[in-house]
């Protein structure tokens, strides 16, 4: 079992978290790990990536060789286009459509969301409007498309549930729920996707 | 025994750090070094084994401070990225000559492409300059393993160890297996010569000789060091050496099945021997290393004579940025095709202050009140501030280096361009801005000095200011006359005043310093946070 992650953001959207779920729900099952993180200047609202190696035998590098991810998670569209080029031919692209537009110049927003749909596996998943919708709350826009993502990560729905649970311990019985449910809802929307 | 535990490369120094007997580390924060200190400070097994985290005003002072621990017999540590060290170079350098007591290990986070930087300089130069054995470890394991090694070696030789990361090695996280023992902390114990660290020319002379003395020592440590590894490949057409974060790479590329033969380097001096036995049984040389072609350029000497040697100075590898699997592949030949491209409208993303950042207000604030001023009389310095170089302030005209905001506006000012303004941020004021303003003092110069005060060392994750709430009597101690020293509070309501605040200083013909004070929001938000849970 071999997995490279590519996760993109903006420096603020927590994509450390979804990394650090992903990778409790890895430890626990003995596997191999790197991730690289972003500090320092980007952080300020700025370009973040998390690149994310999972695998039953040695990973050397630390970084994902470009064209070799089997899987890139976008918290923001743009960012999830900016490392396409890491995607290998039959990987997946899976990203929040909804921008953050924090920029001067941000680009035509659907002349983004058509390029995304030029990859040929992708789901664009309007994961800010769901988590208002359904749960009244945005802030777990992460553990919802981190379900979004579950079908593809080589972990099961319930080793990654136990991984929130892990993550989110001392936040209380009412977070873990309210994150157990948004990842529920990211994970039914790629079931239903197209 | 063992465990497991997840760790950045640099909590796996500091954590190796505590494991092998440190007694303090000693630190400035910079990215990409700053999380080594961190752990230590926030580590509840240091805090029972009285492992102390000191920050300091600057790096100098903190090698300082780590070089008096060793002089009392303990184990020391200091912390710094890569630009840091120019600042502690003179202790660093003269802590060679005096030779060191307790083990003392000097810490240099480089940050090759600039991710954090002004520039990509490469540490290993140092090491060599000060004639200090150099660890460059290659993955995590590794960074926690090669402390307690380091501070052994440095006992055993008496002499300062240079350990080099990079940010990727820094600032990437894996499993690392860790012992579950600690080694005691060394006793005091003060220096059998009580002159061994007096650097009078009559003693540093000789200490120098000894420095000399032990070179061959030390090399012929690099050459049997367990972290340099020589394998034999059956393809003899090219010899491999690669160091540090470079022979993941490597081993990524051939998928750990190199065929050629290869040395590894992650101690220095460069193991002589092992690169004889290379270059003598391969065709060719390939150089790879992470930064400048430290390696590359000694082994093609100025004549670059002999076999040919390929690598960053005939580029094979690019000259200069950060390596990646997909560079080192090509430097084989190796096509890895990509099969997408990143689309014209992919535009950079520049990073920006917060909302809500007291400096923003300060920014708009000082562009008011410059209005009636020519252009291009801003000097800036090292902080998130730095961003008023960008839109949408675009006001400042310089960052070089900390502190430089105050003498450069001196120089500018003694030049005639009057009144000459600067930029910086508390932090960076304590750290190399105090004796500038005491030249701008002792030479009454018309500069207007504004501190940005937001209690904190923002940009690398909100550490102790060491100013705090010290600023006025600071100022007001190396003579800047009371009634031009100004506080403003930044925030939109205040701008009318502020605007006048700063006009009326700009009118001055002297120092005047003015202290815009509001927290960082980033820091006051987690402490509102922090309140409320309890």
């Amino acid at each position: 079992m071999k997995k490279d992650i590519i996760i993109a953001g903006v420096g603020g959207q927590g994509i450390i978290s979804i990394a650090a779920m992903i990778g409790y729900a890895a430890l626990e099952k003995n596997l191999n790990i790197k991730q690289t993180e972003v500090h320092g200047m980007s952080q300020r609202g700025g370009e973040v990536v998390t690149h994310l190696r999972l695998s039953d035998t040695q990973i050397y590098s630390d970084l994902v060789p470009i064209g070799k991810a089997d899987l890139i998670i976008g918290m923001e569209p743009l960012e999830a286009l900016r490392y396409i080029h890491f995607l290998k031919p039959d990987g997946w692209l899976i990203s929040n459509s909804i921008p953050i537009m924090n920029m001067i110049s941000y680009p035509d927003i659907n002349k983004i969301i058509s390029r995304i749909k030029e990859v040929k596996n992708h789901i664009l998943i309007p994961a800010n409007d769901i988590a208002k919708q359904h749960l009244n709350n945005d802030k777990v826009v992460n553990t919802l498309l981190l379900g979004a993502c579950a079908p593809f990560l080589g972990l099961t729905d319930k080793e990654l549930l136990n991984a929130i649970e892990k993550f989110f311990s001392n936040k209380g019985e009412q977070i873990i729920e309210l994150n157990k449910k948004a990842f529920q809802l990211g994970f039914n929307f790629s079931e239903n996707y197209k | 025994m063992s465990k497991k535990l997840l760790l950045l490369g640099n909590e796996a120094i500091a954590k190796g750090a505590i494991d092998s007997g440190l007694t303090a580390i000693y630190a400035y924060p910079g990215t990409p070094s700053t999380e080594i200190a961190e752990y230590i400070e926030n580590s509840e097994e240091a805090k029972e084994l009285g492992v102390k985290c000191y920050w300091c005003a600057n790096e100098k002072t903190a090698v300082e401070g780590a070089i008096g621990m060793s002089y009392a017999g303990k184990r020391a540590m200091a912390c710094m990225k890569h630009v840091g060290l120019n600042v502690a170079a003179d202790p660093f350098i003269n802590s060679a000559v005096t030779r060191i007591n307790g083990g003392l290990i000097i810490v240099a986070a480089d940050d090759p492409s600039m991710h954090s930087s002004q520039n990509e300089q490469d540490s290993r130069f140092y090491g060599d300059f000060a004639f200090v054995p150099i660890l460059e470890p290659s993955n995590q394991q590794e960074a926690y393993d090669i402390i307690e090694y380091a501070f052994e070696l440095s006992e055993k030789y008496s002499i300062p160890v240079l350990l080099r990361t990079t940010t990727r090695l820094s600032h990437s996280r894996s499993a690392i297996t860790i012992k579950t023992t600690t080694k005691q902390q060394n006793p005091l114990n003060l220096p059998k010569d009580l002159k061994q660290f007096v650097l009078l020319p009559s003693i540093a002379r000789k200490k120098y000789k000894d420095l000399l003395n032990i070179q061959e020592k030390l090399l012929e440590e690099s050459e049997t060091s367990k972290y340099n590894i020589y394998k034999k490949g059956e393809d003899n057409s090219l010899g491999i050496i690669t160091t540090g974060i470079a022979y993941n790479y490597l081993l990524e590329v051939f998928n750990g099945n190199v065929p050629y033969s290869y040395l590894k380097i992650s101690q220095y001096p460069i193991p002589i021997k092992l690169v004889k036995e290379l270059y003598n049984t391969s065709d060719e040389i390939i150089v790879i290393e992470e930064g400048y072609p430290f390696v590359e350029k000694q082994l093609r000497g100025l004549l670059n004579i002999g076999k040919k040697i390929k690598g960053r100075l005939d580029g094979t590898l690019p000259r200069d940025g950060e390596l990646n699997p997909n560079i080192v592949a090509k430097a084989f030949n190796i096509n890895w095709e990509t099969h997408y491209n990143v689309p014209s409208e992919v535009v950079v993303r520049p990073p920006r202050l917060c909302p809500g950042c007291p400096h923003a207000d300060t920014f708009l604030a000082l562009k008011e009140a410059l209005r009636d001023y020519s252009e291009g009389r801003v000097f800036s310095d090292i902080g998130c501030y730095t961003l008023g170089a960008l839109p949408p302030y675009e006001i400042l005209n310089s960052c070089v280096d900390m502190g430089a905001a105050i003498t450069m506006a001196k120089g500018a000012a003694d030049a005639g361009l009057t009144p000459a303004i600067s930029v910086i941020g508390d932090s960076t004021f304590t750290h190399s801005g105090m004796t500038g303003l005491l030249d701008c003092v002792t030479y009454n110069s018309n500069v207007k000095i504004i501190i940005l005060d937001n209690y904190t060392t923002a940009m690398t994750g909100g550490q102790p200011s060491l100013g705090y709430g010290k600023l006025e009597n600071i100022c007001k101690g190396l003579g800047v006359p009371e009634e031009h020293i100004k506080t403003i509070i930044p925030l939109p309501k205040n701008f009318e005043t502020n605007v006048a605040i700063l006009k009326d200083e700009f009118k001055y013909n002297g120092v005047s310093v003015i202290i815009s004070k509001r927290e960082c929001v980033i820091t006051a938000g987690r402490k509102m946070r922090e309140k409320f849970k309890k």
